[in-house]
């Protein structure tokens, strides 16, 4: 988690957070390394239609505009991968760095959620629970635990932000 | 959105945000993975809004699925929606 040190947020990784955060970051930049398929939901929600009922006029103006905000979202993704030490230790982060990592843990985070179906009403212990009852060594429960890990590390670093 | 562990005791009643004479405004959607304090945070960066408003606009975001964050011209709005899926938030162009 992250914590205020004077101009920089600090935050302190073990061995298996780093290689977590790493996974994270290389799914995130291998997905936007690709031709972005607008028919797969998460790239849907990354890149959403500018006009709700207007696919046609919403995919002309992607036109002008999805190269730099794919650019942007490759770059912050990169960012965070680059600064996460391999074996795990300390990361300093000046406010603009904050702010990548901020975006970055958003996007990933926004893929986790809909891969694990996350709805306004998920209590997120209650759904690990059930998970861990049916199959503790599942996909789904180590993304859960993935997901609430990001979560919680999003919302420190935003604290240690603007706290 | 991902609402705090702790709920916050009392939730101020909310005035719809006024409907402008201009055409064209963008709106923010409810999702359910953008954690609350995230969404006023990237309120008040893109547009330099008060903590209060931000967190109105949060709020109204959360509670009525939807809030209108800025009103002007079409490309300005556009540009408004792009800033906004920069960081992530759930955002499309209407007329109002």
């Amino acid at each position: 988690m992250f914590k205020r040190e004077g101009d920089v947020c600090v935050g302190r990784f073990d061995q298996a957070e780093a290689a977590v955060l790493q996974q994270v970051m290389v799914e995130m930049v291998t997905l936007l390394s690709e031709r972005l398929d607008h028919a797969d939901p998460v790239v849907a929600r990354l890149f959403p239609d500018v006009y709700r009922d207007d696919p046609d006029v919403s995919a002309d103006l992607r036109r002008y505009t999805e190269a730099d905000l794919k650019a942007a979202k490759l770059d912050q993704a990169g960012e965070m991968l680059a600064a996460v030490p391999p074996e795990g230790g300390e990361v300093r982060l000046d406010d603009e760095g904050a702010e990548a990592w901020l975006r970055a843990l958003t996007d990933a985070r926004l893929a986790l959620g809909l891969q694990l179906g996350i709805r306004d009403d998920t209590d997120l212990v209650e759904e690990l629970d059930e998970a861990v009852a049916r199959d503790p060594i599942s996909v789904r429960v180590a993304q859960l635990s993935v997901y609430a890990y990001l979560s919680q590390l999003q919302e420190s670093l935003l604290e240690a932000l603007t706290g | 959105m991902a609402a705090p562990q702790v709920t916050p005791v009392a939730t101020p009643d909310i005035a719809e945000v006024p409907a402008t004479d201009r055409p064209f405004v963008t709106i923010v959607w409810n999702d359910p993975v953008n954690l609350m304090s995230y969404v006023t945070w990237v309120f008040q960066k893109l547009f330099g809004y008060s903590k209060e408003k931000a967190e109105r606009l949060m709020l109204d975001v959360h509670h009525k699925g939807k809030a209108i964050v800025s009103s002007g011209a079409r490309e300005r709005m556009e540009h408004d929606a792009s800033r906004l899926h920069a960081y992530g938030l759930w955002a499309t162009v209407d007329q109002s």
